[in-house]
């Protein structure tokens, strides 16, 4: 395998638009980084566990995951609390030493590597910022460790400030600072340093709605920018879905499937994907048979389902149709979620659009009997009917 | 919490009454080191400086002084290091018996001083052979000195946690970088504030000075203590109090200030 010199990662002309080459100047520019394989993964787990504690209280944060993340890609790990997702980002980090398995960086093993010899930079939680340091200081620190000289340091210190438009804020000390600017004095004290890896972990959790939407769009903006890999940690599936290349979606320390935010959505491979990566819309066992005429387990979601009352006009012929009663009426303002009790056992959640319908409309749709109907091709089946645990 | 008017009148005479409890006999004393009667009639009649100047060419006061600085500076000093040391060892790291080892730590503290005074006067005596000195004042004062330091360092290590360390690792500081631009500079506060503390509580020891130090050797609260029951001594004695009050003020200020200054930089 050739060695290509990573410049070309921080070409200019590859890395967006001329605003953002203004903005991110500091960190697409120049530097080679000679020991950089641009064939290899970014990042490569394999057999990856750590265990926490010992004897009976014994716990294994990450049982097994193998995972190659690609140069260049946005990589989010999504799970539930205490899946995990944490404890890998700690490993590749080098926070937490691997009870076994391998890490590798760019092809370089540095599984038994500290934190300051290896590529990678975190975004932190809580942020991590220094309290008894400016934000200047805190953006320059990586900088100044590492020896870089004090007027390049400066000059790459105030672009990294004005990249994430906190410019006039560098003689502030952290706590003299909004959640928000906290954030972003966060990334651009990683980003300076321009690594090669940037680990986040839920680095959007502390801020409120607006600004973690305003702040997913400015993330991602970056990182199409500096062309810098990020693995991102959230446990917001809607947050994973937008920002992704890629999603890992975590349950009980290990990977239930690795794919593209459609692939994850639409094709889920267990039933746990299913659930937590949108609403669990599960037809399994005699339910399946009844409705689908097929067994196993299938999953249909919500908004691919439309909802008429029983006494309407049938639907389409070629739909796949069930009748039940409503037994809750969600109003979420754009849409309405009803959950209907099937005749055939199961219940199922349809997400219609209020596009006639106000809330008074549709709070007259409970305890009606209703008809449900999709087409079949929207029907995925989430896992093995032998292996699947059989629902009611 | 808001209180009725009522409540409100209740508590600010306790406190009030409570204060001039403590205070008063303290103020007295800093009046009567001005009074002119030898015997402290009340009220002075008229005010003099006359006991200070005394206590100024008084050289039995000045060695006192002097060696009460001495044992405080090594005991201070003492302190810090394996104070700080013990702190770190058990915020940062587990190992068997941890439990223990903090409680035993801390007890020191706890323990009567005249218990601790005998303790330490035997060993130096009968198992370390050492002779009693300035320095095995010093020694036996770090053993509780080191208490205050412990407790302030491991107190502010708990609160920071391993994060700021953590990042800075992530940014590529080595271990002795971290500790030089991380880690001591968020203990700094907490380091002062303790030795601040433990100086003071030497300089105003006496059981144990007492029994570990050698004929010779007197510290000032020893000092006032021998010559307190000699009637002409009185005067003197009063001014060495007057001033220890106000020097007292001094370290207590300081060390509030400085606990009080790292809290709002410490916290995120
Ligand atoms: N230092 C530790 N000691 C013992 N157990 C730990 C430690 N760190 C994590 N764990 C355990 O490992 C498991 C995984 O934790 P981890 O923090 O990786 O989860 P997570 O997916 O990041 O969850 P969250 O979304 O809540 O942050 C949990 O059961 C947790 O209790
Ligand atoms: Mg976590």
């Amino acid at each position: 395998m050739g060695t290509e010199p990573v410049t070309m990662r921080w070409d200019p002309q590859l890395s967006g638009p001329r605003a953002g080459r203004r903005l991110y100047g500091a960190l697409v520019s120049t530097q080679p980084q000679p020991d950089v394989d641009a064939a290899r993964p970014a990042i490569r787990l394999r057999g990856l566990r750590k265990r926490f504690g010992t004897g009976p209280q014994a716990v294994d944060a990450v049982a097994g995951v193998d995972l190659d993340v690609r140069d260049g890609e946005f990589l989010t790990l999504l799970g539930p609390s205490g899946s995990g997702k944490t404890t890998v980002l700690r490993l590749i980090a080098g926070f937490e030493l691997a009870t076994a398995g391998t890490i590798e960086l760019g092809g370089v093993d540095v599984t038994r590597r500290a934190p300051f010899e290896r590529d990678v930079n975190t975004v932190f939680q809580d942020y991590a910022l220094f309290p008894h340091m400016s934000v200047t200081d805190n953006v320059g620190y990586g900088l100044r460790v590492r020896k870089v000289g004090r007027a390049e340091r400066a000059s790459r210190t105030q672009e990294a400030l004005d990249g994430v438009r906190l410019g006039h804020l560098g003689d502030r000390r952290p706590a003299q600072l909004s959640g928000g600017q906290r954030q972003r004095v966060a990334l651009a004290r990683a980003l300076v340093n321009r690594p090669r890896v940037l680990l986040l972990d839920e680095p959007l959790g502390a801020l409120d709605l607006k600004l973690r939407e305003q702040m997913q769009v400015e993330l991602k903006a970056i990182q199409r920018q500096v062309g810098i890999t990020f693995v991102f940690v959230t446990h917001d599936q809607e947050e994973a879905l937008t920002m992704s290349d890629r999603i890992a979606v975590f349950d009980g320390g290990r990977i239930e499937q690795l794919g593209s935010a459609a692939d994850v959505y639409e094709r889920p491979a267990t039933p746990f994907v299913a659930g937590f990566v949108g609403t669990s819309n599960l037809l399994s066992g005699a339910a399946a048979e009844q409705v689908l005429g097929r067994s196993g387990t299938w999953s249909v979601r919500p908004e691919k389902i439309r909802l008429d009352l029983d006494d309407e006009p049938a639907a389409e012929a070629h739909d796949r149709s069930a009748t039940g009663v409503v037994r809750e009426v969600v109003y979420v303002g754009s849409a309405t979620r009803f959950v209907v009790d099937l005749d055939a056992g199961a219940s199922l959640v349809a997400l219609q659009q209020n596009v006639q319908t106000s809330s008074s409309d549709v709070d007259a749709y409970r305890g009606r009997r209703v008809r449900l109907h999709w087409d079949p091709r929207h029907e995925v089946q989430v896992a093995d009917p032998a292996t699947a645990p059989t629902a009611h | 919490m808001l209180l009725s008017r009522r409540g409100r009148t209740i508590l600010a005479a306790a406190m009030g009454l409570g204060l001039a409890f403590i205070y008063l006999p303290l103020l007295v004393v800093v009046v009567n080191s001005f009074n002119a009667s030898q015997v402290f009639a009340w009220p002075p009649r008229s005010l003099t400086t006359r006991w200070w100047r005394e206590v100024a060419s008084n050289t039995g006061v000045r060695e006192a002084v002097l060696t009460s600085v001495e044992v405080g500076l090594v005991a201070t000093v003492t302190a810090v290091v394996l104070g700080t040391l013990l702190a770190f060892a058990l915020a940062r790291y587990t190992f068997f018996g941890r439990q223990s080892v903090s409680v035993l730590v801390v007890l020191p503290i706890a323990l009567p001083g005249i218990v601790t005074a005998l303790a330490l006067r035997t060993a130096f005596q009968t198992f370390l052979g050492v002779e009693l000195s300035i320095w095995t004042v010093a020694v036996s004062h770090a053993t509780f000195c080191m208490v205050v330091v412990y407790n302030n360092v491991i107190a502010r290590l708990r609160r920071t946690g391993t994060t700021a360390e953590e990042a800075s690792a992530d940014l590529g500081a080595d271990g002795f970088t971290t500790f030089r631009l991380v880690t001591f500079p968020l203990l700094r506060g907490a380091l002062l504030a303790g030795a601040l503390l433990a100086f003071g509580l030497s300089f105003d020891e006496i059981v144990v000075t007492l029994s570990t130090a050698p004929p010779g050797v007197t510290t000032l609260p020893i000092w006032i203590f021998q010559n307190l029951s000699r009637p002409n001594q009185a005067p003197v004695v009063n001014v060495v109090a007057a001033v220890l009050v106000l020097l007292s003020v001094v370290p207590l200020y300081l060390s509030q200030r400085l606990a009080a200054d790292t809290v709002t930089a410490g916290r995120l």
